[in-house]
């Protein structure tokens, strides 16, 4: 299954690699990546496949926001279909 | 894939304008449940919603939460009770509000709609005795929704009912706030208090209301000054997005339920918080204060818009489907109403363009019954000479007057309290009989 997460928050250096660990922890994999910095704030998207992420999605979404309380990130996973129903026709 | 600025402009709308899913409503038939003791009654319909709406709530968490949209309430719709307890032997359906009362605490959800009466014809010996338990049934209960039906476009206007729910509506003092008084009303409303499941409908049923007022305001923001052929062009492509969430999840919902999706009702529901105001996207437009002139064209334009972009992305459409303009629901119109640039009169002119009528309007405690009745007359005759439904919701809270405000908490938010005409339509509604159904050509 296919979701989206985002990661945004003041940048530095070691975003990525602390959010992409702890995918790789939960057996998440990036299917692809964009990221910007504008000013000082760092935006990252990234489409995910979690069909062999043995959690509950509940449980995937807590553990991501526990790395964003710790990192001071806010990051969120949903699934893709949100973001294609609301901008595809 | 989805690019990361439609990502981030999808974030947006639902943290920052307020997007949210107000409703997923899960119709339910009662036809069943029907015995010869009330007692039997009542728990056959605690059981039957025990059972059917036992995943509703869990499902909705699960939707929210995997899709990152608020849900904002669960809800149930019934059968009317009048037809489902007709033949039970008693005079006092209090028990069948608290069996439902019960029904809607044991599966968490937040409102239950169908403690309701159809009677824009005339009256069954059993709309009588659920009409006159009306107010002992909202105070018993928590979390029922009552309406009565008086009017529709074939039948007329039944003025012995209007003139009993000038009475109801004052016996039931605040908890008026969750009975409404319909002309035409729909089989398949999500949104409270006028939901039920219209006898039309199937066992069970799945139907959702979005909300995205904010949405539409800061799309607007967008085209300042803009002629209105560019802003109904926004505001049809804003409401396709937002109608598109509703559609997914009315989806989802369906299929994790195993029940079948009805509508996606396309009202555009606000709520008090700031930023989620119908009156706000009205005075963006350019209208200094909602009510001031301009605001019934406003409004016309915004409800056929809405619709036009909603019906696009939904399977079925059904419902309400308009902009509600719920006084204590609005910050915007609590505003307008405060400082006297909306008006009874003006609302009423108002809900000629758009659904569904005068909503969530206190009036003065000391108002006569009289008085409210015509002013559910007056409603009435507009949803039943223009083909479309139309709904009255004031309470007249005891003891206050103009100038005071009153709160009822939640998503039900405040009211100030508005001025009514003062001169009496006793004798008018003192009447009764039908006022005839309209005639359906020569139109001018």
């Amino acid at each position: 299954m296919k979701s989206i997460v985002t990661v945004i928050g003041e940048d530095r250096i070691g975003i990525i690699a602390a959010v992409c660990t702890e995918l790789a922890r939960l057996k998440v994999n990036i299917l692809d990546i964009s990221q910007t910095v504008m000013q000082t704030y760092f935006t990252m998207t990234m489409l995910v496949d979690i069909s062999r992420c043995d959690r509950s999605f509940g449980e995937l979404s807590d553990a991501l926001t526990e790395l964003g309380g710790r990192e001071g990130l806010s990051i969120r996973i949903q699934r893709e279909d949100i973001f294609k129903a609301a901008n595809r026709i | 894939m989805i690019n990361s600025s439609e990502i981030l402009s999808t974030l947006e709308m639902i943290e920052r304008q307020h997007l949210d899913i107000r409703t997923i409503t899960m119709g339910i038939s009662l036809r069943d449940c029907t015995r010869h003791s009330a007692e039997h009654t009542a728990r056959e319909i605690l059981d039957k919603i025990r059972i059917a709406a036992a995943g509703l709530v869990r499902v909705g968490e699960d939707i929210e939460r995997e899709f990152g949209i608020p849900i904002v309430n669960k809800r149930v719709a019934v059968t009317p009770i009048a037809e489902v307890v007709a033949a039970c032997e008693t005079d006092d359906y209090v028990i069948f509000a608290k069996a439902l009362d019960d029904a809607a605490h044991e599966v968490g959800v937040d409102f239950i709609g169908g403690f309701t009466a159809l009677v824009q014809k005339g009256f069954t010996a059993s709309d009588e005795k659920l009409i006159r338990s009306i107010p002992d049934a909202l105070a018993a209960t928590e979390r029922v929704c009552g309406s009565v039906n008086i009017a529709s476009t074939r039948a007329g206007i039944n003025m012995d009912a209007v003139r009993r729910m000038g009475e109801i509506i004052k016996a039931c003092g605040n908890n008026a706030a969750r009975l409404v008084v319909f002309a035409n009303a729909v089989e398949d409303n999500p949104f409270m208090a006028g939901a039920f499941h219209g006898a039309g409908e199937g066992e069970r049923v799945i139907n959702v209301g979005v909300s995205g007022p904010g949405v539409i305001k800061t799309a607007l923001e967008q085209c300042k000054g803009a002629p209105f052929d560019e802003v109904a062009d926004v505001i049809k492509k804003t409401a396709f997005r937002i109608t598109r969430v509703g559609q997914l999840a009315a989806r989802e919902a369906s299929k994790r339920l195993n029940v079948p999706f009805g509508i996606v009702d396309l009202s555009l529901a606000p709520t008090p918080a700031v930023g989620d105001s119908v009156a706000d996207i009205l005075e963006e437009m350019g209208l200094e204060r909602v009510g001031t002139h301009g605001t019934t064209a406003a409004l016309a334009l915004l409800n056929d818009a809405v619709k036009k972009g909603g019906v696009m992305a939904s399977g079925h459409v059904g419902g309400l489907s308009g902009a509600f303009i719920p006084v204590s629901e609005d910050a915007g119109m609590i505003r307008g109403a405060e400082c006297g640039s909306l008006t009874l009169e003006k609302l009423e002119a108002m809900t000629c363009v758009c659904s569904v009528g005068l909503d969530m309007i206190a009036v003065p405690g000391d108002t006569g019954a009289a008085t409210i009745a015509a002013i559910i007359a007056d409603e009435a005759a507009i949803g039943v000479v223009n083909n479309k439904t139309t709904a009255v919701r004031l309470i007249a809270p005891p003891g206050l007057k103009l100038g005071e405000r009153i709160d009822f908490g939640g998503l039900l938010g405040s009211a100030p309290i508005m001025n009514v005409n003062a001169y009496s339509s006793e004798l008018f509604i003192a009447r009764g009989g039908r006022i005839p159904a309209p005639l359906n050509s020569l139109k001018n």
